[in-house]
Formats: C-alpha cells, structure tokens, sequence
C-alpha cells in the first residue's frame, strides 16, 4: 500500500535562477481521483512558478471548496494558502489583498464554486479589478459532490446519470470580458504547451487575470454524452493562437509569418507572443472577441488561447490608492501621523 | 522511434539491471524479496539455480551487479546485493529435499570434467541430474579449485565451501582427485561422450627478468602457489616485513593472509594509480583497515640481496597520462628510486592460462596468445566434444563467470550428446503477471525507503589477525537484512504500458517522482531523448516509446531512474499503466526437452 510520494528525485533535475527545481514547487499528494484534469493544472501551475523563478513564499494560494478548491494543498507547499468556504474566496482575497500587496495572489475555484455559489462574490471582484490570476478548473459539474450539473454544463449535454441537461450554460469567459477583466484566457487541462505560458502571462498580469481551464472529471463527467470529456474537448478544441511567454524582450528566432505573430508587452516588462494566430484574431480587440464566443457556442467549438487582453487596465489598488506597504510593516508613526498632519487636513476643508 | 512499449522479454530483462549485469542472470530482486518476507530456503533455492554456491557468493562474489544497481543512480551506493545473498545462505532451512533427484538409471553417456573449480562442477551439477555418468579430475585433494586453493579462510570459511561443493560431489559424481590430468590426448581415448576443460588458469606471473630475482629466489614467492600453500597448511608463517607486489584481489588476499602469518610491516606496493588498481574498492578497504598501506605509482627495479639476504626492493616513482583515448602510460618522474625493506616479497601482479597437458596436434586450435579458440557462447572447442569453461575459456575473470560458463556449457554438452546442433538452445524461461491487489495495493512494497547502505558487521581486528580461519564479515542480523532488503528498488516490477487504454490526461507524467515519463511528438530516438522532461542522457538506458496515441503524440518513459513505485499506475484512471512481475530464468541444460 502506497499513498506517499517516494523522496527521491531525478538526480538531473534542473534548477531555476533561484536554485530551485519542480520539487521546491511541489505539494502533498493528491487525492483527487487518479486522472482528474485538476492534477494536471496543478502540475502547470509548479512548472509555471517554476519558469517564472517565483519564491514560493512569495505567493498566495486562496480557493474555496471543491475538488478544483482542494488542489492549492497539491502544489507550492511553501506559500500561504487560505481554503475559505464555498464561494467565498474572492472576499477574502480581497481582505488579503487589501493587507498586503506584495504577493503574488493565486486564486483557484471551480465552476460550481465560481458560477452557482459564489457567482455574486466573482462578478465584483471581477468589477473592482483585484490584481489576483483566477484559475477555475471548470468540470460542468459539482465534482466533490458526486458529479451533479454545475451552471457551466451545456445544454443537451447527456450526464453519466443518463438525464439531458435542460438549462443553459453560463460562459465565464464571456461574462468575465463583460465585466471588466483585463486577461482572460480559456485553455484545457490535457494541453500543458497553450496552459503552461497561460498561467505564467496571467502571473505577470497587473490587474485581474482570469483563466477558464476545462478539466475533465474522469469519475463524473467523462461519459460519452460529456461535453467536459478529454475527447469531447480534444475534438472541439480551436485554438486561436500559439502562444510563447517571454520574461524579457528577444528577436523572434522562429520563422514564423509576419501576418501570424503579434507581440504584447505587459507592464513588468515580459512579452506575450502570439504566433499561428488564426485568420483575422485579434486579442485586444474586445468586440471582435464577445462575437467569436458566441459564434464558437453556436457551432459547438471550445476556442481557447489568450480571448481578451487590455494592458491598460487600473489594478484595485490603483484605483483606492492604497499604500503599497503591507499593512503588517505600517509602523504607528505612518498609522498616527500626529496633530500637525491633522491640523492640515482640517485645514484642507476650511 | 520504434515503438517499444510492446511486452518484449529482452527489453524487461534489461531494466532489471543486477539481474542483466549478472554473468548468470541471478533473478535479484525476487531473491531480495523473498528475504525480506523471512523465506531464506526459497531465497536461497532462487539463487543456488542460478549460481549454483549461493553461500560462497554471497562472501566472495565480484558482484558486478552492484555497480549496475539503480538504487546507485538515485542515491548514493547500490542495495547490498551480494550480502543478502549470504543472508539466504545462513538463515535457510535443511534443503535435502529441494535437490533434484539422481536417477540410478542413467542415461549412458559418460562426461569427463578436468579441474574442479566452480566451472566443472557447475556442468556436473546441471548434467548430473539428467542422467550424465560424470568424473571429475582434480590435481588438489578436495573439490573447489581457486575457491578452495585462493580465497582464504578468513573470507570463506572452509565448512561454507564444504557444503556447496560436497551438495554437488553428491549427485553421484566419481571423483579422481590428486590426479593431474597430463595428456588430453589418452583422455580422448578413455571412451567419454564429452569432455569439459576447467582447469583454470593456474600459472601465476613472475619478475624473472628483474635483477636479484634469482639471488632472492628462496624468500620471494608467486602470490597464489603462496596462497595455495597457505591453503593447504604447508606454510605458517613469514617474515615480519612484507612487500606485495601488485594491485588486484590476489595482492589483497596475500598481504592480508601475511598479516595473519606473522607479517608486522606489511604493504602493498602497485604501478598504477590507487583508483585504477584492479581489486574491489570493498578488498582495499578491508586491506587497509588491516594497516596495510597501499603505495601507488611505483614500478619494482630491482631485489635487493646482501650476503644472500634479502633486504628489500627498490621502485621507480611513475605517474599516470592518459591520451585523449583514455589510454594510460606510465612516466617516470625523474625522482630517486625508492627503497622498501622486506623480508619476504609476494608477487601478486596477475595470472596466466597454461595448457602443457593439451597435445598440439588433436584438433584443438589455440591462439597466438596460446588460448584455446573458443565459440564465446557455446564454449565449444575447434574439436567436437571437447568444450572449455571458466578460467580456462576466455582468461581468469571470476567465480560467478564461471558459473555462467558452465551453464552454457553444460546445455552445449547435453544438446552434443543428444546429436542437437549447438545453436539448437532452449529459450530462457520468463513468467508474467499483474502485481495490482487493490487501488493502492500491490503484490510487492513499493514503498520507497530512503534508508542508505546498512554495513555488514565485522569481527574485531584484534580477533581475526590472530587466526587465519577466522572469517572477518559477520553477515547482516536478521533486522538488518530486512532494512537492507527494503532499499530494492523491485525493478523486476515492471511498468507495462497499454497504447490503446491511454486517454492522455498527463496523471502518470504529473505523478512521477523522477520525471521518467513525457508525452510528446514522436521524433528520432536521439533527438527524442532530448526532448524530454529531463533529457534522457544515460544511453546504457532503454526508453520506452508507445504508439501514436489519439492526438497522434506517443508515451515516452526513460527507464533509467525509473524507482518502480507503482505511482503512475495507481494515477491512471484506465489501467493504462500496469505493475507486472518479471520473472526471467536462463535456460538451463535439459530444458530443450520441455519447449
Ligand atoms: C587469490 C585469488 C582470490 C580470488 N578471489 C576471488 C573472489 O573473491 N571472488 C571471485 O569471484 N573470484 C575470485 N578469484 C577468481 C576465482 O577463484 C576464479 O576465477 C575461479 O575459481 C575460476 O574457476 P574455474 O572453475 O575456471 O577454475 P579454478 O577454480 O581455477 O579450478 C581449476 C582446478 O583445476 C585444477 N587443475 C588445473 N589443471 C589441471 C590438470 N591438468 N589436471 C587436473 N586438475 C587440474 C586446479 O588445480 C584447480 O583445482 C580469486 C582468484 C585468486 C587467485
Ligand atoms: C455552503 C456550501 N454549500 C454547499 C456545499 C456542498 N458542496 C461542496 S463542493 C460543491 C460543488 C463544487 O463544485 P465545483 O466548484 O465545480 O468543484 P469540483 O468538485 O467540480 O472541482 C458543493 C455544492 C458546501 N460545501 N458548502
Ligand atoms: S470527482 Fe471528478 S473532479 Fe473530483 S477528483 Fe474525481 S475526477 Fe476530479
Ligand atoms: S514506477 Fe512509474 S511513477 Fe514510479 S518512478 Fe517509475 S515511471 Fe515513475
Ligand atoms: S495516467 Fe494513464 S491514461 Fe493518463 S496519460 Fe498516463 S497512461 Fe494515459
Ligand atoms: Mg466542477
């Protein structure tokens, strides 16, 4: 009987410009069912934080409750982690947030979690722009709960139960671009090449990153009515781009065609670039994006790659002005600036 | 690439790396297993098929399946394999019963074996039982050949080597002893079916042209004649200082075996390198721990003797270069020769085949070196009938390659005297099954322990110096060997992969601790190696490489330092992935019969 991860590891294994490897981005082992899709974006998060020379301590995992909520304790055991209750992880990210802007926020959700329960608590944080990359491992059921529809299962879909689903689908992608966000990217999990340079562009995003990674639940929605299964998706998968992350500037080396590549710069300095873009895309372009969503739902296909992007997007602490010191480092001179500071402000309304 | 994850024996028996590297493919990690689960008789019968002195081995092997042990490539040092074999030997149980039966009817062939080494009586042992009439002819006054003559006491202890070579000397076997044999032509003529040369290689070599060789003659002797005289209680002592001469296991076993007869000031005293010497790191350790200094790079000149005494040796001081081919040469450093005082010198500095007996003109061809021309796998002589193993067929190597040898030998003689063609061998026998019990629960531990090596206990120093006889290893307690029998990694538990089962959803790869497996697009094996999670640079490691899988990407599993923890089997949601049991047995004389 084994349920532990043996300590050894590939005596090769290279390190990162910390001196790092995969491992020092590892988590316990999970318990999720064995091949769910969750585990392998768990697995694209280590390497992304991996790629991206992040210090784990340096991050936040916040998730509320759900199998796709459970996954935080599966990667980055050096960093905080707070598994709040169902639906409720975008409050508290904005409290931690709010307390201290020097992380890196990681919030990790599912669509039971994101569009039933916690639908009103994702739509404001979505409206106040938290600078947080929202993951949901999207499933189109309630995996934790034994595989009930969740609000993201397409009409018509067949459950491994046997019913037809009689409602609607909510597009998060679609609704998130409506509502704000500044990236928003849809991926699979069985694709860690397109997810991968996701994660780590939404990493490197000021402003409110949002992925909507469709995760097959191999236990409760891998029939072959399933529109969430690995062979659903793999056949109903468009891809709009190619798509590399670059930490700093270089000449494109690959011969691709002028026409088909298309460089974004984000604020840290990394560069998004998109290659193989199909005929006519454009990312920035946010009225020609909510056309293809809905074109895409009409003909049954899945587009993933980066949607949406607007790189001039004001984060939530931008826009309050917060003060860019944690909470826990203001010192009771910066808290209680004294009488003559207040005797100027008082002054300031005469 | 070739896809290569079909079940393909010749591909598992290569991941099983002890197994492969042994000369007589010893079925490892099931022997390991079993000592770990307490059955040292089955442990023990495991091994005595295969490598016919499992006690003797398990103290004296050269094991060069430790060096090849993947537990060395993840961590620091191998499972101690060859020391669990010993634990199999002391903990077994009476095994009378488990011997094959000799039949009183035989099958009225007669086999003559010449020597009685581990190779000779590895042939008796596999024909005996078959119904062969077997003879065995030793010069010496007892079975065993070097392990008896060479390897001293204080290492195998005389009633250990007893029990193997007498189990064998039971099956019926006439024994000529004290008879050197002197004319291969009259035993041609003496009406055997076959006869089978094991005579070693019994020469030992000399300094005959170093100055004062002859002045010194009565107090420098050839290593293993000393050792032999050693052996058989016609020498007790020597002088109090000891040079030796050399820089292999012989040379160890000689300054050791001269600490016990009384040498105060022994050392060893080599040509090469301390890291290129040919003895086991483990036989210069013990030396040293012996006081017994090694001093390297130093090329005897001269004996020198003063009114008929011998007072020492003087050496030229050399070190190594190595061309770019790896070649080593010698140089002289252009210091004063050293001088080393010595009452007695032992030469240790190798071992030569000789073949006096053997007439020139029967049709048995040798070379220009004066070794027979032998078939490498039939062990085959250029004359019908007479066939060559250990020592004697390719140059002295060691006991475990003798048994090999003899082995093969043995199915050569069997399928000779059944007028087979030598290429007519049985298959090697390979058994099959899935180790899977439950969701997490396997057939073996796959439990991967992070213990290091457990040292084998000694007896004090003060102890064995003062009695030849004495054996120094003590062998693991039975706590130990199971701890030690734990660090197996089980790589007979192999990862079988099934194409079409696989739904592609990374779990296995995601899982793996060491990285061994990536999905991607098929490619040339050397650029595919490249490609992987870790790239794939250890070429003496197969990778494993599915079929096209559904979007047309294949399953790539570098099998270097695969730790068979069963953890991408208990991820697959399909049972893509399987644990099977390997369990891969050479073929042994006789068993043609069966397929
Ligand atoms: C000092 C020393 C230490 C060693 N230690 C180890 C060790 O620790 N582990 C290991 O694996 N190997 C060791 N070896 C090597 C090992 O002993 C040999 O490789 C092995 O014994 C070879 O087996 P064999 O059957 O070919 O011949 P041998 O064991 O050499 O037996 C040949 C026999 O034939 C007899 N013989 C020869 N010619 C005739 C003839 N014409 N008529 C009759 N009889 C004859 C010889 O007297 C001898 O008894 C050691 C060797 C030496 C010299
Ligand atoms: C307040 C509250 N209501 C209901 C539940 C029961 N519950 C647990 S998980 C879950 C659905 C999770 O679905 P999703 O977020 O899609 O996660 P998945 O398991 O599919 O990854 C529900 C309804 C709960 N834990 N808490
Ligand atoms: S129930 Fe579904 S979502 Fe939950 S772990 Fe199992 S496969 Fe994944
Ligand atoms: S058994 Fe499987 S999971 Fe374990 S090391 Fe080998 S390939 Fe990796
Ligand atoms: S876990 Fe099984 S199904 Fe999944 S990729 Fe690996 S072999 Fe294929
Ligand atoms: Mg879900």
């Amino acid at each position: 009987m084994t349920y532990i991860r043996p300590a050894f590891h590939h005596p090769a294994l290279p390190q990162n410009e910390l001196g790092y490897t995969r491992k020092d981005y590892e988590g316990s082992i999970s318990t999720l069912c064995a091949g769910c899709g969750h585990d392998s974006i768990s697995a694209a998060i280590v390497e992304a934080c991996f790629e991206l020379n992040i210090e784990p301590h340096k991050v936040a995992k916040l998730s509320g409750i759900g199998c796709s909520s459970k996954t935080p304790a599966y990667f980055l055991n050096q960093s905080h982690g707070f598994n709040s209750v169902h639906g409720r992880m975008p409050s508290v990210a904005t409290g931690a947030y709010l307390a201290n802007t020097d992380l890196l926020y990681l919030g990790v959700s599912g669509d039971g979690d994101s569009a039933s329960i916690g639908m009103g608590q994702f739509v404001h944080a979505i409206r106040r722009s938290l600078n947080i990359t929202y993951i949901v491992m999207n499933n189109g059921c309630y995996g934790l709960t034994k595989g009930q529809d969740s609000a993201t299962a397409d009409y018509g879909y067949v459950a491994k139960a046997g019913h037809k689903n009689i409602y609607e689908a909510i597009d998060l992608c679609g609704l998130a671009i409506e509502l704000g966000a500044g990236f928003v990217a849809q991926s699979f999990s069985g694709d860690k090449k397109q997810l991968i340079p996701l994660i780590k562009a939404a990493m490197s995003y000021q402003g409110f990153a949002f992925l909507n990674v469709l995760s097959p639940c191999v236990t409760f929605n891998n029939n072959s009515g399933s529109t969430k299964s690995y062979d659903y998706i793999r056949e109903h998968n468009a891809v709009m781009s190619g798509m590399d992350f670059i930490p700093v500037k270089e000449e494109i080396t690959a011969d691709y065609q002028e026409d088909t590549v298309r460089e974004i710069e984000l604020h840290d300095g990394s560069y998004i670039r998109l290659h193989k873009l199909q005929q006519g895309w454009n990312p920035e372009d946010k009225y020609a994006v909510v056309n293809a969503l809905h074109k895409a739902r009409a003909s049954h296909e899945i587009l993933t790659g980066l949607l949406y992007i607007n790189n001039d997007q004001m984060p939530l602490h931008q826009i309050i002005r917060l003060t860019d010191t944690p909470l826990n480092k203001l010192t009771e001179q910066a808290l209680v600036p004294g009488a003559g500071i207040l005797d100027q402000i008082n002054a300031s309304f005469a | 690439m070739v896809k290569t994850s079909e079940v393909n024996p010749g591909y598992f028996h290569k991941v099983v790396d002890c197994q492969y590297a042994c000369p007589a493919h010893t079925p490892v990690p099931e022997y390991i297993r079993l000592i770990a689960a307490g059955r040292y008789t089955e442990a023990y019968m495991i091994n005595w098929e295969s490598n016919v002195f499992p006690g003797i081995l398990g103290r004296t092997c050269d094991r060069p399946c430790e060096p090849a042990c993947r537990r060395g490539r993840v961590e620091e040092q191998p499972v101690a394999i060859c020391r669990l074999k010993r634990v199999a030997a002391d903990f077994k149980d009476e095994i009378g019963h488990l011997m094959p039966e000799i039949t009183v009817v035989k099958n009225g062939k007669k086999i003559a074996l010449i020597g009685g080494g581990p190779a000779s009586l590895t042939v008796a042992r596999d024909l005996a039982p078959l119904g062969y009439e077997i003879h065995l002819y030793d010069d010496q006054s007892k079975a065993g050949g070097m392990m008896r003559s060479q390897i001293p006491s204080f290492r195998l202890p005389e009633s250990v080597l007893d029990e193997e070579v007498d189990r064998i000397l039971n099956f019926g076997i006439h024994r000529h002893f004290n008879t050197y044999v002197n004319s291969m032509k009259s035993m041609l003529q003496s009406g055997y079916d076959a006869i089978f040369v094991g005579t070693g290689a019994p020469r030992g070599k000399d300094l005959t042209d170093l100055p004062g060789r002859w002045e010194a003659r009565t107090k420098v002797h050839i290593g293993i004649e000393w050792l032999a005289n050693v052996a058989f209680d016609h020498i007790h002592k020597i002088g109090k200082k000891v040079i030796v001469l050399g820089g292999g296991n012989t040379a160890m076993d000689c300054c050791r075996t001269a600490r016990r007869l009384g040498g105060e000031d022994v050392k060893v005293i080599v040509r090469s390198p301390f890291n290129d010497m040919k003895a086991s790191p483990w036989e210069k350790e013990d030396a040293m721990h012996e006081d017994i200094p090694i001093i390297d790079n130093h090329v005897p000149k001269s004996f020198v003797v003063e009114n008929g005494e011998l007072k020492g040796m003087y050496f030229e001081k050399v070190m190594a270069q190595y061309d770019e081919k790896g070649r080593r040469k010698l140089i002289p450093t252009g210091e004063p020769p050293a001088f080393y005082e010595a009452d007695e010198i032992l030469i240790a500095i190798g071992q030569e085949n000789s073949f006096p007996w053997i007439e020139r003109d029967l049709g048995i061809e040798f070379d220009e070196w004066g070794l027979p021309v032998i078939h490498e796998k039939y062990f085959s002589s250029t004359l019908p009938g007479v066939f060559f193993g250990g020592d004697a067929a390719l140059g002295p190597k060691n006991i475990i390659t003798a048994v090999a040898q003899g082995h093969e030998a043995a199915i050569s003689i069997d399928l000779y005297c059944s007028g087979q063609p030598l290429e007519d061998r049985p298959p090697a026998q390979v058994n099959m099954y899935s180790a899977k019990m439950g969701i997490h629960e396997w057939s073996y531990d796959s439990y991967v322990t992070t213990d290091p090596r457990y040292a084998v206990p000694q007896a004090d120093k003060s102890q064995t110096l003062r009695n030849r006889k004495l054996e120094v290893e003590l062998g693991y307690d039975l706590k130990s060997a199971f701890l030690e029998a734990q660090r197996c990694l089980n790589c007979d538990v192999q990862t079988v992969f099934t194409d079409s089962k696989c739904i592609e959803c990374d779990a296995c790869m995601d899982i793996c601790p060491t990285n061994c497996i990536t999905f991607t697009e098929d490619g040339p094996e050397q650029e595919l190696r490249m490609r992987l999670l870790v790239p794939a640079l250890n070429e003496s490691q197969d990778i494993m490489v599915s079929g096209p899988l559904k979007t047309g990407r294949v399953m790539v599993k570098d099998e270097d330092v695969c730790l068979h923890c069963g953890l991408c089997a208990e991820r697959c949601p399909t049972a893509a992935w399987d644990m099977q049991h390997f369990l891969y047995n050479t073929a042994k004389a006789g068993q043609s019969c069966y397929v």
